[in-house]
């Protein structure tokens, strides 16, 4: 069965009097376990698909299943729900909470939680991602004592303390030099390979497409090919996410 | 119950993660509550010693009298029958519980001798000890009060007013001298503090204080006031001040010849019992008096067992005119106290709300993180609704403290009176927690009707 499916998915903003439309009808399916990267340049409504993809905003029309649940008629607080239960979120610029203890900032999403979690086993968990991600020794560190790649793990490590079925990393290597790059995107794959998470790179850039299974281009609110990971290394992108 | 404790454990955690600015924030609220407390203690000191200076004159005072004799249609005013008792105001201090203190009564008016001098004062008051508690007047310029045990005896002593004692002694000490009211030898015990005139401009430090025993048995022999006019005659001669010479001839003859002092000493007037002229009380409070009237008009018409439907055979008097005065200034001094607090509580409130909308914009990516890991809208405006509340409260108990603080400042370095007002602590407490959720309610809500895909992207 699908993670994903996507049925002629319609976004259209309006500003003002004028209807701008961003999606034009997307229908995508991802299956569970797959790790894919949804490439597109910028205003091609990549980010506007994520969006709705991770549930932070609803089609204009259009359907979507999550995890054989229809989304698109949810309410916010509902969505917000799903969020909670089943979506972890990596950010370009990682969005860690100032002046707080990595471990904080990897336990804060379970305060919205809905499962009931004793404060001894919240931070064991968060111990336990830290520790995977290689922070096992900087659990009391504050992010302003971190280095990029350091942060991004915390990020990525606060995504899974609910357990995600899904994982968006929205350009999750843009502010990251080229070498922990490299090792936040064989994070992403390890977690794919190990865990069976099923990850949404998005991103601009070919290199880092490259570490997906499948390429998913979008250009001008419409799918334009999906590929497999083979061809976009025949496209020839540069290695690395230096950008 | 857990989510709430996580959502203050964060509360406390945004707060502390800008230590400088919560500080600052909450000083509104601190200064707010410290100006309320301050004020409120200030205020309320001033407004018990005026409260304590009005009732001194009296304000609380309550006067029984008896009821009017009448004989033949013909009235002899208030206070002529003779139906009070000591024991009924033994009874009113026993049953009264608005009751604060009381003392009967017994009046004469008659010369009093010292030396070459001689002064007839305005009150000759024969009483217990507890009539200087009834009138505020306990602390003596010099010597001591009269006992219960003198009230017991009938013991010759007496206290002197002010002017009595300037009149008869001229700068002397009066202590342990002797007087003569009518020719029986009083001890000098004490002087009493000078208390001036009182509202209707009557001198009243022109007085004697002694125990009843001693001015109804021994001065009066009956009462100089409630005589009525049948029983006066028959011994209006005696009763008449150093009466050298008949001065006035219409006065009624004595149809019978007086009896010797053998005669009298062997046929002894019979006693009913020991009436007084009046009891005087006071209510513990103005608020009290009242519930002391109704309770004072219960308890001696069941003593006096009066049916009901029959008129009293007393009647009680207060001092509306004093106690009016007494609680117009209660409720000014109130009113301004509540008009100081809501303004620096307001002011204190507006800060808040100031800072909690910065607040809200600063952290316009925090918020939208939590939206995106599964926060709803309630959540967000639970958590800035309760950073909000923490810092009032928090503000609530530092201001406190500092109101304490000024307020002890103010008692013992201006010595202006002060005391403690729970009420007002608890006040500040709930007008701080409700400034929190007043002030704190737009921001919050304003924070959790963000846009996460937008409050994401802030910059």
């Amino acid at each position: 069965m699908n993670l994903i499916e996507l049925k002629d998915i319609c976004k259209t903003y309006h500003l003002g009097e004028v209807d701008v439309p961003v999606l034009k009808g997307i229908s995508l399916a991802v299956g569970a376990g797959e790790l894919v990267a949804l490439m597109g340049v910028s205003g091609s409504g990549k980010t506007t698909l994520m969006n709705i993809l991770g549930c932070l905003d609803h089609p204009s029309s259009g359907k979507y299943w999550l995890d054989g649940e229809e989304i698109s008629g949810l309410t916010a607080d509902g969505r917000a729900l799903v969020r909670s239960q089943k979506i972890g979120f990596v950010f370009q610029s990682f969005n860690l909470l100032p002046r707080t203890s990595a471990l904080d900032n990897v336990i804060m999403p379970l305060t919205y939680a809905t499962e009931d979690i004793s404060d001894r086993e919240a931070r064991q968990r968060a111990t336990d991602l830290l520790k995977r991600v290689g922070l096992g020794d900087r659990l009391h560190h504050d992010p302003a004592q971190l280095s990029g790649g350091q942060q991004q793990r915390v990020a990525i490590a606060r995504s899974l303390i609910n357990r995600p079925k899904l994982l968006f990393a929205d350009e999750p290597t843009g502010n990251l030099d080229s070498q922990t790059s490299k090792e936040v995107l064989q994070m992403f794959q390890q977690l794919n390979r190990d865990e069976g998470i099923t990850i949404i790179l998005v991103t601009h850039d070919s290199g880092v497409a490259r570490h997906a299974k499948r390429v998913v281009r979008i250009s001008d609110g419409l799918i334009d090919a999906s590929t497999s990971v083979l061809e976009t290394i025949a496209a020839g992108g540069p290695i690395g996410g230096a950008s | 119950m857990k989510k709430w404790y996580r959502t203050i454990r964060t509360a406390l955690h945004a707060l502390r993660r800008n230590v400088m600015r919560s500080i600052l924030t909450t000083l509104g609220i601190i200064i707010g509550v410290a100006a309320v407390i301050a004020m409120m203690e200030i205020g309320r000191g001033s407004s018990n010693a005026i409260q304590s200076t009005i009732s001194s004159m009296g304000a609380n005072n309550l006067l029984i009298m008896p009821g009017t004799a009448a004989s033949g249609g013909v009235s002899f005013g208030a206070g002529s029958v003779m139906t009070m008792t000591p024991e009924d105001c033994d009874a009113i201090l026993q049953n009264c519980v608005s009751i604060r203190a009381g003392a009967p009564v017994v009046r004469v008016r008659t010369q009093v001798v010292y030396g070459h001098k001689n002064w007839v004062p305005i009150s000759i008051y024969g009483t217990t000890p507890r009539f200087l508690e009834v009138r505020d007047w306990s602390i003596l310029a010099e010597g001591e009060a009269f006992t219960d045990r003198d009230v017991r005896n009938g013991s010759k002593v007496c206290l002197l007013g002010q002017t009595l004692v300037r009149e008869l002694f001229q700068g002397e000490s009066p202590i342990g001298k002797e007087i003569r009211v009518k020719n029986v030898a009083f001890k000098v015990v004490g002087v009493l503090a000078r208390k001036g005139a009182n509202m209707m401009g009557q001198d009243q430090d022109d007085i004697l204080l002694a125990p009843w025993t001693t001015i109804k048995y021994r001065v009066s022999g009956s009462s100089a006031t409630t005589v009525n006019q049948s029983a006066s005659s028959a011994d209006s001669s005696a009763q008449s001040v150093n009466s050298l010479n008949n001065l006035y001839p219409g006065a009624q003859v004595s149809l019978y010849p007086a009896p010797s002092a053998t005669q009298a000493a062997d046929t002894p007037l019979p006693v009913r019992f020991a009436n007084v002229d009046q009891i005087m009380v006071a209510a513990r409070s103005s608020e009290s008096i009242s519930a002391a009237i109704l309770q004072i008009t219960g308890l001696l018409r069941e003593r006096h067992r009066i049916h009901v439907g029959e008129p009293d055979d007393f009647t009680v008097r207060d001092m509306t005119e004093m106690t009016k005065a007494l609680s117009s200034t209660t409720v000014l001094m109130t009113n301004l106290l509540l008009c100081v607090a809501m303004i620096s509580l307001v002011v204190g409130g507006v800060g808040i709300m100031n800072i909690m909308l910065v607040s809200v914009t600063e952290r316009t990516r925090e918020i939208g993180l939590r939206m995106a890991v599964g926060a709803r809208g309630r959540d967000i405006l639970r958590q800035f609704l309760v950073e909000a509340v923490i810092l009032c409260l928090a503000g609530g108990a530092f201001g406190i403290l500092l109101g304490r603080l000024t307020s002890y400042l103010v008692s013992t370095l201006l010595h202006w009176p002060t005391a403690l007002s729970i009420t007002a602590i608890i006040a500040a407490v709930a007008v701080s927690a409700s400034v929190g959720i007043i002030f704190g309610f737009y921001p919050a809500w304003k924070a959790s009707r963000l846009d996460p895909i937008e409050a994401l992207r802030y910059e």
